[in-house]
């Protein structure tokens, strides 16, 4: 899952214009049927969306009687949705707020910690000698074929009735209940982030010149010292680039929510609770559109502000396997 | 919604964040502290040394000590990561192994009932073929379109936000990205249609549909919206590659006169092979474990079943943890010959 890690070259150099005229004319008519396709490449890439969010707008009766296109000979706005789906008291309204919060609790600490750990690792198996260090790495790597999948229904049992070996307890269970789940989802996302984590910190860690970290060790510094002050200040673009990866990785994720954080209303993230409106009230799309408004909005956000980094990512990287 | 319901999710999370500060910043300082010790004991030891005899075999000691313990460094660096991995994947992963041997409540040893299970149910096999419906059309669709429009947008005018526009599904969720979907496909059995899709196949003069519940159209409609998501991560990736080929080389094959399209077909592909296997690599190890689209538009009904959302069925809504845990194993198994293609060719990359 390694890219060459080509350069994004931005500039546009002017192209230079066809001597023959045939040439200009197929290059004319060439650009033509070019536009024309990636016009409408770009809109079944975005109309979809936008119908979505026009939608969450309109009143549910609206919605629900006429197209959302219908909108512009009979244009009418409304914030209803949003207050419902967001605030309101009864149970089959959404009460997305609570699930707001807890797609918040359940993301920052699942972001942080495997980002940390990673980064002390992916620092280890660069910078320190130790025998075994290449297989421990290539180890590591391998990690990232295997599908969460494989982990699922162990590390479920592990939380509820911990680990024990021929009727002997290794690992008392954790016993977690209501908002105590919260942290069983944490040590999910952090344990499943960290293959791909340490594989492309390692890849811009290990890049950094030998020189420097002579010349401080010369200095007299540590490890630590040289972790620090030294290579932490130099990968903060690849560690925003990983915080966003897996920003949205747990933002959007589901099928770890729904093992680890249950469906109730104290842990469950935004995701499950709008697959869960989406099975039960498929056909109320005043609180569907507005729900996955809700949801899209904050990834949204962090991605088209920090779109550099995360294609510098994505470059270096390629995606979570 | 009063301020009561979050106070005890808020007080998690901010133990979350504490929790976080503490064993980060106690293991950094505990790797301070620690050497610094070992290193001043070291010190005096050599002082000591070499106050007694002036020649000796203390430095090659020292140096001996020294790499061990860098190795005892190295593990400290590495404890919290290598613990979880192990705790959190390679056991469990292990584990998920060995129920799949065993019957639904993993209390009897079945052998390969399990996987001969897999292949004899005829809902199963339904399945199966899904998945294979899916990791072909996905990496080829997704692939096809972000190359198509990473080439035509390619230093035209507007060329950062057409990218965007693409690449903005990838920060959706495969939850939103399937309720944004089935809105497109949602059908009304009287009246004005809702759905865009119905709205243009009644404008064109067709009946409406209830898309989603005709198979096997309906699995094609299912992975629309995936190569709606991942067309972006193909485009920039190939994007990038376009950008990166010599302007010698294209310069080159201009003189010479060659069409756009032979341009395409004999440069520009050839040229960005390595990170077209790369994209479509990556896109079929996603597709594979594809389960939120499925289960947010229709939930496995109407033959759109697939192998991530039957495993998931079949471990916690039935309790069948042995079928359960033979379809994660399988999941596994299919990735193995792609990561093997994968990397044979960068092998090949490598040496020439």
């Amino acid at each position: 899952m390694t890219t060459t890690t080509p350069v994004l070259a931005g500039e546009a150099t002017a192209e230079p214009t066809p001597r023959t005229a045939a040439g200009r004319v197929r290059k004319r008519l060439n650009s033509r049927t070019a536009t024309i396709v990636s016009i409408i490449i770009a809109l079944i890439w975005t109309v979809p969306t936008f119908g979505l969010l026009l939608s969450s707008f309109r009143p549910e009766d609206d919605i629900k009687q006429t197209g959302w296109w219908t909108f512009f000979s009979n244009p009418q706005l409304t914030f209803q949705n949003y207050n419902d789906v967001l605030f309101g008291r009864s149970s089959s309204s959404g009460q997305l707020a609570n699930y707001f919060v807890n797609s918040l609790v359940i993301t920052i600490p699942s972001v942080l910690f495997p980002i940390a750990f990673a980064a002390l690792a992916a620092y280890a198996l660069s910078w320190i000698n130790f025998r075994g260090r290449d297989w421990l790495y290539i180890a590591v790597f391998a990690l990232q074929i295997v599908p969460l999948q494989m982990a699922l229904v162990p590390l479920l049992s592990f939380f509820s009735r911990g680990v024990s070996l021929g009727g002997i307890t290794l690992l008392p269970p954790w016993d977690l209940d209501n908002e105590g789940k919260f942290i069983q989802v944490w040590f999910a996302h952090t344990c499943f982030a960290l293959p791909f984590a340490v594989f492309l910190l390692h890849n811009f860690i290990s890049q950094l010149p030998g020189e420097l970290m002579e010349a401080a060790r010369v200095d007299g510094a540590g490890h630590s010292k040289i972790f620090r002050s030294v290579v932490l200040p130099l990968i903060t673009p690849a560690l925003a680039s990983l915080a966003i990866f897996q920003f949205l990785w747990v933002w959007n994720d589901l099928l770890v929510a729904l093992i680890f954080a249950g469906g109730g209303r104290e842990t469950a993230p935004l995701t499950v609770r709008l697959a869960e409106l989406a099975g039960t009230r498929g056909g109320e799309w005043q609180r569907l559109t507005a729900g996955a408004f809700v949801s899209i909005v904050i990834p949204l956000i962090v991605f088209l502000s920090l779109q550099r980094y995360f294609v510098r990512g994505l470059l270096t990287g390629s995606v979570k396997g | 919604m009063e301020f009561e319901d979050f106070a005890p999710k808020l007080s998690m999370l901010l133990y979350g964040v504490i929790g976080f500060v503490v064993v980060v910043g106690g293991l950094l300082l505990l790797l301070d502290v620690v050497p610094n010790y070992f290193a001043r004991r070291r010190e005096a030891a050599l002082v000591a040394a070499s106050l007694s005899t002036s020649d000796g075999p203390a430095p090659t000691l020292g140096r001996r000590v020294r790499k061990h313990r860098e190795g005892l460094l190295g593990l400290a660096f590495l404890l919290p990561a290598l613990l979880l991995l192990l705790i959190g994947l390679v056991i469990p992963a292990i584990r998920t192994i060995l129920l799949s041997l065993r019957n639904g409540d993993s209390t009897a040893f079945v052998g390969l009932d399990n996987y001969l299970w897999i292949f004899r149910e005829n809902d199963i096999v339904r399945v199966l073929l899904n998945t294979a419906g899916w990791v072909i059309l996905v990496p080829l669709l997704a692939t096809s379109v972000g190359l198509l429009y990473a080439v035509m947008v390619d230093r035209a005018r507007f060329e950062a936000v057409a990218k965007s526009l693409i690449f903005l599904p990838m920060a959706i969720s495969f939850v939103g990205a399937g309720i944004i979907w089935r809105f497109v496909y949602a059908y009304r059995g009287e009246g004005d249609q809702i759905g865009l899709l119905n709205w243009l196949w009644t404008l064109v003069g067709g009946e409406p549909r209830q898309w989603l519940n005709e198979g096997p159209l309906n699995t094609f409609l299912l992975i629309v919206v995936m190569v709606w998501i991942q067309a972006g991560f193909a485009m920039v990736i190939l994007s990038a590659a376009i950008k990166a080929i010599p302007s010698d080389i294209v310069e080159a094959a201009r003189l010479d006169g060659v069409t756009p399209w032979q341009m395409f077909w004999r440069v520009t592909l050839p040229s960005i092979r390595p990170a077209l296997i790369v994209v479509i690599v990556t896109i079929s190890i996603g597709t594979m474990k594809i389960f939120d689209i499925v289960r947010t538009m229709t939930n496995g009904n109407f033959d759109t079943n697939v192998v991530a959302l039957e495993m998931y069925n079949q471990a916690f809504r039935y309790q069948q943890a042995g079928q359960g845990s033979a379809l994660a194993v399988f999941l596994f198994i299919l990735v193995i010959p792609i990561v093997i293609f994968q990397i044979r060719n960068l092998r090949r990359q490598r040496e020439g």
